[in-house]
């Protein structure tokens, strides 16, 4: 594809957060694009890094090192002005619908703040732009003037969804935005993105910690392990040749929907449990966890490889 | 049983906007803890009580015929009676209005105390703990020193200073009485800033001044509210003992402190002159401190549904 299209460049994105004397890698050199109306999926066990990722693409945080590309136009070096303009072309979901709300403010004024901000709307013009971003996301438009805290937690998720889409955006980080709500109301959720993608052409970065949901709506997906990506590939290619021992691991976990095959399957069990972000292990994150794990796994950091076309991991395997 | 056919099976159409529709009136959070509120017997009593208070100290002293200043020797330390109903003192003033214009003093210096630790605690808390890191540390290093410092030094070496009166104990008051307010407001902020809301707010492009005072401060305001409400009492209750210990106002301004002083050795003779004043103090205080109590209790978001 051409390298055009590419909507966002993430190149050698670093967060460290200190933590008294100690340096926390939460974010630790990843570079990645994500494609103009595509679907990246991020997937990782908690406290790998992904929602720290996705807010330092934002400018959240500021990066220790490393730039974020938007449509080929670097943001970490924008001033306050150009970095207010540039916020109208991204933003986020975010996980807790509950503290995503500000508990004080109407809905209506939620969603409005965005227009507010931007000078987008006033006056009347500003009541029916709320009231059209309700019914976009399904809501009733008359429940502008309610709190947020006599909605439900899909609902409330959705009115999230209007605060982001009020400046219309290009880019938008969803961060685990289903995972705190029933299960009957997730594909609500998951289908409402979907189609607000089909009629706006937005491009999302879809993070979540479990594989299966991800494959439903990503296009392609990155496998994150201690600040670190793993593994990137289309999703079809990820799931049917994983390479990476980490995501052969995450999905061996995933039960099938077929007792014959289910019962027959060899399950990789991780041994131990995730290390400290804090000192991770020398070499490859993985190799304290790894069952092929080999004397240069400990030596040296596997690099980052395009190991068929368009699918990349960093594994002493595949060097 | 009856023959069902596919005609019977047809599904309703949903519509998800109508399906979802709030019958519930909608409540603010404030109308919210004033709900709370009115159920509890004791705060709401403590609250007309305290009503009952501000307006007698505005209306009874300009009502009355009598001042609180003019002696009348010849009527001195009479007992209670249709016309001094709280007696007179040893110069003949009449206990009664003595009592409303100590009333006013001591509502002035609760309420002046309460808004000025408010506003300067407010400001320097939210400042520290809205910037965090260095400004955070040193802002509340100096809030520590401050509060390091004996306050009855501060008092007497600001009495040698100024001239002894309301505006001096107030001063006195609030020099160290907004660290506790400081305290509050930068542990909310810095508990806060961190939320989702205020980061979603900071992604849509929102500046220092909409973060402080859309999204810090009103979810803030329960905490702040809670200990306006119990820095008054407090207040009332140091320039009562200030005055009683020959710190505060002087005469011929009464006084609950300074009327409890003068009536305390006369206390065995002529127990109302101390008796009066000691029960306003007492009950005055009291009232705060549970209406207090129960705004705490109506905004805390934990009995929150
Ligand atoms: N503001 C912060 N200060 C210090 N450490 C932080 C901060 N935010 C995150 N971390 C740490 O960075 C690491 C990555 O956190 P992050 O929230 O990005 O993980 P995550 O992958 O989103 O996890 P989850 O699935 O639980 O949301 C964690 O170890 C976390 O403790
Ligand atoms: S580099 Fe070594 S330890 Fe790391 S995943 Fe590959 S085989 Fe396992
Ligand atoms: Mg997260």
């Amino acid at each position: 594809m051409d390298k055009r299209d590419n909507l966002i460049e993430v190149r050698n994105l670093k967060k460290f957060f200190s933590i008294g004397d100690n340096t926390l890698k939460a974010v630790n050199d990843i570079s990645f694009e994500i494609k103009r109306g595509e679907t990246l999926g991020v997937v990782g066990e908690s406290g790998c890094g992904k929602s720290t990722a996705g807010r330092t693409i934002l400018r959240l945080y500021d990066a220790t090192e490393g730039d974020v590309l938007f449509e080929g136009k670097s943001i970490m070096n924008l001033n306050q002005q150009e970095m207010k303009a540039m916020r109208r072309n991204m933003q986020m979901i975010f996980q807790d619908p509950y503290a995503s709300l500000n508990p004080r403010m109407t809905v209506g004024d939620i969603i409005g703040e965005a227009l507010d901000i931007h000078g987008l709307a006033t006056g009347q013009k500003r009541k029916e732009r709320i009231q059209e971003l309700l019914s976009l996301v399904s809501l009733n438009p008359e429940h502008m003037n309610r709190f947020p805290h006599e909605f439900s937690g899909g609902q409330r998720q959705r009115i999230g969804i209007a605060r982001a889409l009020a400046v219309e955006p290009k880019f938008i980080v969803c961060d685990e935005p289903i995972s705190a709500l029933d299960v009957s109301v997730q594909a609500q959720v998951v289908n409402l993105l979907e189609q607000l993608q089909e009629k706006m052409g937005l491009t999302y970065m879809f993070i979540a910690h479990d594989l299966s949901m991800v494959k439903y709506i990503s296009d392609r997906v990155a496998v994150m392990y201690l600040g670190k990506m793993v593994e990137l590939a289309e999703s079809d290619a990820l799931y049917e040749k994983p390479l990476h021992p980490y995501t052969q691991a995450l999905l061996s976990a995933i039960p099938i929907p077929d007792p014959e095959v289910e019962r027959n399957r060899e399950r990789i069990v991780l041994q131990g449990d995730v290390p400290s972000p804090m000192n991770p292990p020398s070499g490859c994150h993985f190799r304290t966890r790894c069952p092929k794990a080999m004397p240069e796994c400990a030596a040296s950091v596997p690099v980052w490889k395009e190991v068929e076309p368009g699918h990349f991991a960093a594994c002493h395997l595949y060097n | 049983m009856q023959n069902l056919t596919k005609e019977h099976f047809e599904p309703i159409s949903v519509d998800l906007r109508q399906a979802e529709a709030i019958k519930r009136p909608s409540l603010s959070f404030w109308s919210d803890v004033w709900r709370r509120m009115r159920m509890n017997k004791v705060a709401m009593a403590s609250m007309i009580f305290i009503v009952a208070l501000i307006v007698c100290a505005i209306v009874v002293p300009w009502l009355t015929p009598q001042d609180y200043f003019t002696t009348d020797l010849a009527g001195k330390n009479k007992k209670p009676s249709a016309e001094h109903w709280f007696g007179t003192d040893d110069l003949g003033r009449d206990v009664f209005e003595r009592i409303w214009y100590g009333a006013r003093i001591s509502l002035q210096v609760g309420l002046a105390a309460a808004f000025i630790d408010l506003i300067i605690g407010v400001i320097w808390g939210g400042l520290a703990g809205f910037y965090g890191g260095r400004v955070d540390e040193i802002m509340m290093r100096i809030a520590d020193i401050l509060f390091a410092i004996p306050y009855l030094l501060v008092v007497i070496l600001l009495m040698v200073v100024l001239e002894p009166g309301v505006g001096t104990i107030i001063i006195a008051l609030t020099i160290t009485g907004w660290i506790g307010m400081a305290r509050i407001v930068r542990g909310q902020i810095l508990q806060l800033k961190n939320q989702e809301f205020v980061l979603a707010a900071r992604s849509l492009g929102a500046d220092a001044n909409r973060l402080i005072f859309k999204h810090l401060i009103p979810n803030a305001l329960g905490p702040i509210i809670v200990t306006l409400s119990l820095t008054v009492p407090s207040a009332i209750f140091a320039e009562s003992f200030l005055s009683f210990i020959g710190l505060g106002v002087s005469a011929p301004i009464a006084s609950w402190g300074t009327m409890s002083n003068e009536g305390l050795p006369a206390m065995k003779y002529y127990p109302w002159r101390l008796t009066f004043p000691a029960i306003f103090i007492s009950m005055t205080i009291l009232a705060f401190n549970l209406f207090g109590d129960g705004l705490r209790d109506a905004v805390d978001p934990r009995l929150r549904k």
